[in-house]
């Protein structure tokens, strides 16, 4: 077991994944054949569903969108060092930011108050995450059980808003009046609405493509994850926050100030879970609704474990989520025995084997590998 | 207002939402105090009634069924406990992950064997613990003022007693036996704990069990006692209530019952407020249904006293440092 970090970085970065990753699987197959379902038809109908058509293909993305997202929220805290189990709560936060301007300032005409709106989910995300990076930074709290307590502080404060403040007099539903319009027959766009793309292709266009929730913010998306990229590894501060991470102890000597720098890697990933609002709020529901999150936030913990809080990877891994949730969807409705919430169970295993037992082979890894030098 | 915060019922209601939190907090106490933090209490409370209400439907008994929860419970401790202790992993990613295996794997089961969206039938009446009566109480409930409120002493569950008993015997345990305190000791100083020649991991996996078997009880008693079936995601939280509570009394055994009862009761008022009005003003109940988790981050972040954890809690232990 001393035999650590030794091994070649291609076993780091790729053959350690890919073996956990095949006992999670296995550990799934396991699942399936115990609710009586072949696990390779089981696959095979998530493939067909993610993958098979046009509408399962965009779906796919769209639920990607919301796990690019949290997936870079996670993984920017966890180069500082930090876990940031609060990205449901964060995200839930922004949408109040996302409905008050897109609500409050609806008189302003759309390019400008689609970008407000924007900034301002993000903002209130941020919020969420950088008191409890504060309190971390400044107070000693730990950061794990500050984030979870914002998770129930958000939900136990977004149910009272939403209820008393954004519902319309005498509307039964919880939920706030829609937010923006968009006209199919014309493609004219009012307030903070951001169209999908079947809205745009049919209201602009008046092409029909198959209908899904997909909307422009899969864009944003994309966008973020370069940009999170740029930031980490090419600006002064990404770079502060990495040597925080790897060894705070040492950060102190080259100047940095890690008490700032989990303040700011704090807001920043608060700030991404907070487009989820974005996307889910001005993209799909248009107006703001409650537990509209579900799960996104705790998804991005396995996301940014599999994508190996790299960029690249959790772009990877967030689709390969969204086809999971996609498929996940497709076969709850081909079995109907089998529930949706098998999903679940898939993302948990993930979690075990990609991130608490990640080390599981390197024993016997190493013991090959130097065996293999001598 | 006033007879919704002190009335007999309110304060015997606060009893049996204090019993589960009272499980959890106990299990995390075991746990963290040997250094292993748990966030999955959550999981398995939720996978432990999940357990015992499809036992007991399928029994027809309600000791098999707490028997078959402390099964499952134990057994998510054991991962746990493997992930944590041998494998030197992230404690809190482990947690995460039992938890979502809890919620997923109770709602896949559950609707695969019973049909109804993951839901467990009905627990019949004598399928549920007896409820237990003390000797004498009938006679004294004829008492004015007072008689009431003896009476939420008596007429609960079983596994209500058994809670407070538990509160009184890990009080008793961590403080005054040899095992006790070298479980204690592994969570502040697990090298000197080795040093001595006792194993730290026997120690640690022992601790872990002992929550297995403490949330196994919380989570029979909310499914078969309190609720009488098993719906999806019913402990709603209450494993991250019992962490903070856990926090809040300092991971001490008597404080934590304390902190139960606090967190309880304000889960009992916010049961009770739901809906009241006063002089046509309707009282936001989620203001009360956030108070424990706010308490708890203004108590962490030093406002208000002080709550240290154990020293080794969360890092992982290895002889060669």
């Amino acid at each position: 077991m001393g035999a650590r970090g030794e091994l070649p970085p291609w076993v780091d970065v790729a053959l350690i994944p890919a073996l956990n990753l095949v006992l999670a699987l296995l550990a799934t197959s396991v699942v399936f054949l115990f609710i009586g379902e072949n696990p390779l038809s089981a696959l095979g109908i998530m493939l067909d569903g993610a993958l098979g058509s046009p509408r399962g293909m965009s779906f796919m993305f769209y639920y990607a969108t919301n796990f690019i997202f949290t997936g870079l929220c996670v993984a920017v805290a966890f180069h500082a060092g930090l876990f940031n189990i609060g990205g449901e709560g964060q995200a839930y936060f922004a949408g109040l930011g996302a409905a008050m301007v897109g609500l409050g300032l609806d008189f302003l005409p759309w390019p400008l108050l689609i970008p407000l709106s924007i900034l301002a989910a993000a903002l209130f995300g941020a919020a969420w995450g950088f008191v409890p990076g504060y309190l971390q930074a400044k107070r000693g709290s730990h950061i794990v059980i500050t984030t979870i307590m914002f998770n129930f502080i958000a939900t136990s404060l977004m149910a009272y808003l939403i209820n008393y403040w954004f519902r319309p007099v005498g509307k039964m539903a919880v939920e706030s009046r829609a937010i923006g319009s968009f006209d199919l027959a014309n493609g004219d766009l009012t307030g903070a609405y951001i169209p999908s793309f079947f809205e745009i292709f049919l209201g602009a266009f008046g092409i029909r493509i198959s209908s899904s929730p997909l909307n422009l913010t899969v864009l944003l998306a994309f966008a973020a994850a370069w940009a999170i990229w740029y930031f980490l590894w090419r600006t002064k501060i990404g770079y502060e926050i990495r040597a925080t991470g790897l060894n705070a102890d040492a950060a102190v000597y080259a100047g940095i100030k890690p008490d700032r720098i989990i303040m700011i890697a704090m807001a920043v990933s608060g700030g991404l879970a907070g487009l989820v609002a974005v996307n889910e709020i001005l993209g799909t529901q248009h107006r703001l609704l409650l537990e509209y999150v579900q799960g996104a936030g705790f998804v991005g913990i396995a996301v940014a474990l599999m994508g190996r809080n790299h960029p690249a990877g959790i772009v990877l891994a967030a689709l390969l989520f969204g086809l999971l949730y996609q498929g996940g969807t497709s076969l709850s409705l081909a079995k109907s025995h089998i529930n949706r919430d098998m999903v679940v169970v898939i993302q948990g295993l993930i979690i075990l084997f990609m991130g608490a037992l990640e080390q599981a082979f390197r024993p016997w890894l190493a013991a090959y590998f130097f065996k293999a030098e001598e | 207002m006033l007879e919704i915060l002190f009335s007999p019922e309110t304060i015997s209601s606060t009893v049996r939402m204090a019993v589960p939190l009272i499980f959890a907090c106990l299990a995390g106490l075991w746990s963290e105090r040997s250094g292993i933090v748990d966030i999955g209490l959550e999981g398995k409370m939720l996978a432990a009634a999940f357990a015992s209400a499809a036992a007991a439907a399928y029994f027809g008994n309600a000791w098999i069924a707490l028997i078959v929860a402390i099964a499952v419970s134990v057994s998510f401790s054991l991962v746990h406990g493997y992930a944590a202790i041998n494998q030197r992993g992230n404690q809190v990613v482990s947690g995460v992950a039992i938890n979502m295996l809890a919620a997923g794997l109770a709602v896949v089961l559950g609707n695969e064997w019973f049909r109804e969206g993951g839901r467990t039938p009905q627990i019949p009446p004598e399928a549920q613990f007896a409820v237990f009566n003390l000797p004498f109480m009938s006679s004294l409930t004829g008492i004015p003022v007072v008689g009431p409120y003896l009476n939420v002493i008596s007429g609960h569950s079983i596994l209500v007693y058994l809670a407070f008993i538990f509160v009184a015997l890990s009080a008793w345990a961590l403080a005054k036996t040899r095992f006790g305190l070298r479980l204690r000791a592994v969570g502040e100083n697990p090298h000197a704990v080795d040093t001595a020649g006792i194993s730290v991991a026997r120690l640690r996996y022992q601790a872990v069990i002992i929550a297995g078997i403490l949330c196994g009880l919380a989570g029979t008693y909310l499914a078969v006692a309190l609720q009488g079936s098993f719906v999806r995601d019913m402990s709603a939280g209450r494993g991250f209530m019992a962490l903070a509570a856990l926090i809040f009394a300092n991971w001490r055994a008597w404080p934590s019952m304390w902190a139960c009862l606090l967190f309880g009761y304000l889960q009992a008022v916010g049961l009770r407020m739901q809906g009241v009005k006063i002089a046509d003003f309707e009282v936001p109940v989620q203001f009360i249904n956030m108070l424990p988790y706010v308490m708890t981050v203004v108590l962490l972040a030093g406002f208000i006293g002080k709550s240290i954890p154990p020293r080794a809690s969360g890092i992982p232990y290895s002889k060669d440092r």
